[in-house]
């Protein structure tokens, strides 16, 4: 091989290796959208619980199960006091749709906007457990020293595997930034 | 080589600093990268110095816990980045032109750049210790909420990540291309030594690993400071989505640490053997497939993130499936020393070393990706002792083994036998003691990165520090024994050793500063 030959062959090579390290670092990028799509179809890390799908067809109540859900609630950053519902420990049957409520209390004198992040735990019954209606939804917002009670609507999926006999349903709340809520 | 053959003089080496900032020599940049890894290798050295002697006694007595941290932070970062992997590029510098009869890398000026970038970057990591609210604390594995959270050092510690990452992807870059179109006639690819192998191995993975941590820091980045929510929940991100991408980088990044080891101390022991390499093929083989294996197997450190069960099991059964090629390599180097005529020199030794104390490394990896013995390992001091085990013992080690067995062709003299053979003992003696007791340190609930533990803990972690301090005093002899062999000592010859195989010994020792600008011819 003479030199220039070479010299080409070599910038040849190292164009396509950086094609590729580019190539990897949108990789690196696109693993945040895959790793949303891959959780969100196999219901992993509670991720689907925040879908607001309404079914078309109303569940089959199957009164033979009782499930335990539990309700839960934190809130980071933000001056509010959120409660939990008065029943923290509902029995429920597969299929049925109950409400809870939830109270927000605004601790200052602004204007103040928050976002509920739900999580449903175990991951393996996210799936099935549907949000109709939710506080969670859309962001909230108190004027200053406001009171909200804040509704949520759900239904156990009867397909809810047999082995689970207790759900959490728990809510982190954040202040809003200008963001989208979280449906992913 | 730009230069024609007309003013072409062989030896005549440039002189003063400009010698070394505008080097495009392979053998000046090896030599910078060496010694830079070295430096680097005493300062992250100090700073586990710092840890041991903390955790000698139980109680806070020598630094405060928020230093300590950031003590185990840049201890690991300077010791992987700025040590270990400059450290195989210098190596692979120096030798890989030599040992396919090349005349110099293949892209001599972005050789020198990815050089020089890396004094800035590990400055950069450096300084930050000094700036309000410290350097990193969130370990070097840098997981969000705690990353997100620090001061303006955890972003000089990024940027330092790029500019390492970028010298790196450079450095692989330069190898890659070097090895495909550079080999001397007659030298194809499966009569390649196994440290070329080796390298051109790992410096695919660099390519494919390394931008993958660049897009988690800059992640990182725009989280702290546009307004991005990659790993913040408050804005539909996920902190466990940071471990994923992290580790993706991660995994293969410890085979990048290991792999030319391997490569030198596959050099290493057929030498001393005087039989040929056993089982050539398979040694490459090996090789691809571990670094195929690497990158499936990420999550096996973060099994108790909350993890479906189908997926710990995957990754149970994959990591598990990465023992039978090591196993291949440990099999293929015992059966090379197998009725050998054995002696034992330096670098014999920590060749025999890197593989039996690289072994017991690999036995307690093979433990923790047992997923339910996991959750009682995790994050413990179990973790410390085999990761210890393995960077030290096999990257570390295997280097050693390599500066003994290069250094007479490098300087042109022998090095002291006596001061390597106290090096060796000192090191590997001193290196047991100091992280032996880890294991039932972390067998017993000692968690990692804690600057204060409870009584029970205290024996072993006095006999841990005062290993360490031995191990840690006793890496100053290989730099009297370097020092020595560049200043004078008995005249090496071309060969050095008795019939070693590779071109690097068909030039006279040292080596002139261009060597191979006829290519030889490979039978």
């Amino acid at each position: 091989m003479t030199e220039a030959c070479r010299k080409k062959s070599n910038r040849r090579v190292a164009g396509w290796l950086s094609l590729w390290v580019v190539g990897m670092f949108g990789f690196g990028y696109a693993l945040v959208p895959l790793y949303d799509i891959f959780c969100e179809i196999t219901g992993l890390n509670g991720k689907s619980a925040t879908l607001s799908e309404v079914s078309a067809k109303p569940l089959k109540i199957d009164r033979s199960r009782t499930v335990t859900v539990e309700f839960a609630v934190n809130v980071s950053g933000i001056p509010w006091q959120v409660d939990r519902p008065e029943t923290v420990r509902l029995k429920v049957h597969p299929g049925e749709a109950m409400t809870v409520t939830y109270a927000a209390h605004s601790l200052t004198d602004t204007l103040s906007a928050g976002q509920a992040v739900p999580s449903v735990s175990p991951a393996r019954a996210a799936r099935h457990f549907r949000k109709t209606e939710c506080f969670c939804f859309t962001r909230q917002e108190l004027a200053p020293r406001e009171s909200k009670i804040m509704p949520v609507t759900f239904v156990v999926d009867p397909a809810l595997p047999e082995e689970v006999k207790t759900i959490t349903l728990s809510y982190a709340v954040y202040p809003a930034k200008d963001i989208e809520p979280a449906n992913s | 080589m730009t230069t024609t053959v007309a003013d072409h003089h062989h030896d005549e080496v440039p002189k003063g600093i400009t010698r070394w900032l505008f080097t495009t020599n392979h053998k000046d940049i090896g030599t910078l990268y060496l010694w830079f890894s070295f430096i680097m290798f005493l300062v992250g050295g100090a700073m586990a110095l710092v840890i041991r002697a903390e955790l000698f006694q139980p109680g806070l007595q020598v630094v405060d816990p928020h230093f300590y941290n950031q003590m185990v932070t840049v201890h690991a970062l300077i010791m992987i980045f700025g040590a270990i992997m400059p450290g195989f590029v210098g190596f692979a510098n120096w030798m890989i032109p030599m040992m396919i009869g090349a005349p110099d890398m293949a892209l001599p000026r972005m050789n020198n750049w990815s050089f020089w970038l890396l004094p800035f970057a590990t400055s950069l990591l450096i300084l930050s210790l000094f700036v309000p609210g410290g350097g990193p604390a969130a370990g070097w594995t840098i997981y969000p909420p705690l990353s997100v959270q620090g001061g303006m050092g955890v972003d000089l510690t990024i940027f330092t990540i790029h500019i390492l990452g970028m010298s790196s992807i450079l450095g692989a870059i330069n190898i890659i291309a070097t090895i495909m179109n550079m080999r001397a006639p007659g030298m194809t690819l499966m009569k390649m030594p196994l440290f070329i192998w080796t390298w051109v191995i790992t410096a695919f993975l660099l390519i494919a690993a390394m931008p993958v941590l660049a897009g988690a820091v800059t992640m990182l980045l725009t989280d702290r400071h546009f307004g991005t929510a990659f790993f913040d929940p408050a804005g539909g991100g996920d902190p466990v989505m940071f471990q994923h991408i992290f580790w993706f980088f991660g995994h293969p990044e410890v085979y990048i640490l290991i792999l030319p080891a391997f490569g030198i101390i596959s050099q290493v022991i057929p030498t001393f053997a005087r039989k040929p390499l056993f089982g050539y093929t398979s040694m490459v083989f090996a090789t691809a497939g571990i670094a195929f294996l690497s990158f499936i197997v990420w999550a096996h450190h973060m099994y108790t993130v909350g993890m479906p069960l189908s997926g710990e099991l995957f990754f149970m059964y994959s990591t598990m499936l990465i023992a039978i090629p090591t196993g291949v390599k440990i099999f293929n180097w015992m059966a090379t020393m197998w009725r050998g005529s054995m002696t034992f020199e330096t670098p014999m030794l920590y060749a025999i070393a890197t593989v039996a104390l690289f072994t017991v490394g690999g036995l307690t990896g093979l433990m923790m990706a047992i997923t339910p013995a996991d959750f009682q390992y995790h994050d413990t001091y179990f973790i410390v002792a085999h990761f210890h085990y393995v960077i030290f013992c096999g990257s570390v080690l295997g280097m050693f083994a390599g500066v003994y067995y290069w250094l007479p062709k490098w300087t042109g003299h022998m090095y002291d036998e006596t001061l390597g053979k106290w090096h060796f003992w000192l090191t590997i003696i001193a290196f047991n003691v100091t992280f032996f007791p880890q294991h039932f340190l972390g067998f017993a609930g000692m968690p990692r990165r804690i600057p204060d533990y409870s009584l029970q803990f205290a024996e072993f972690n006095v006999i841990s520090s005062i290993g360490g301090f031995v191990l840690g005093f006793s890496q100053l002899i290989l730099l009297v024994v370097v020092l020595k062999a560049i200043r004078g000592g008995k005249k090496a010859s071309a060969e050095v050793w008795e019939n070693p195989e590779g071109l690097e010994w068909t030039v006279p020792s040292p080596a002139p500063y261009h060597t191979f600008a006829t290519a030889p011819e490979v039978k």
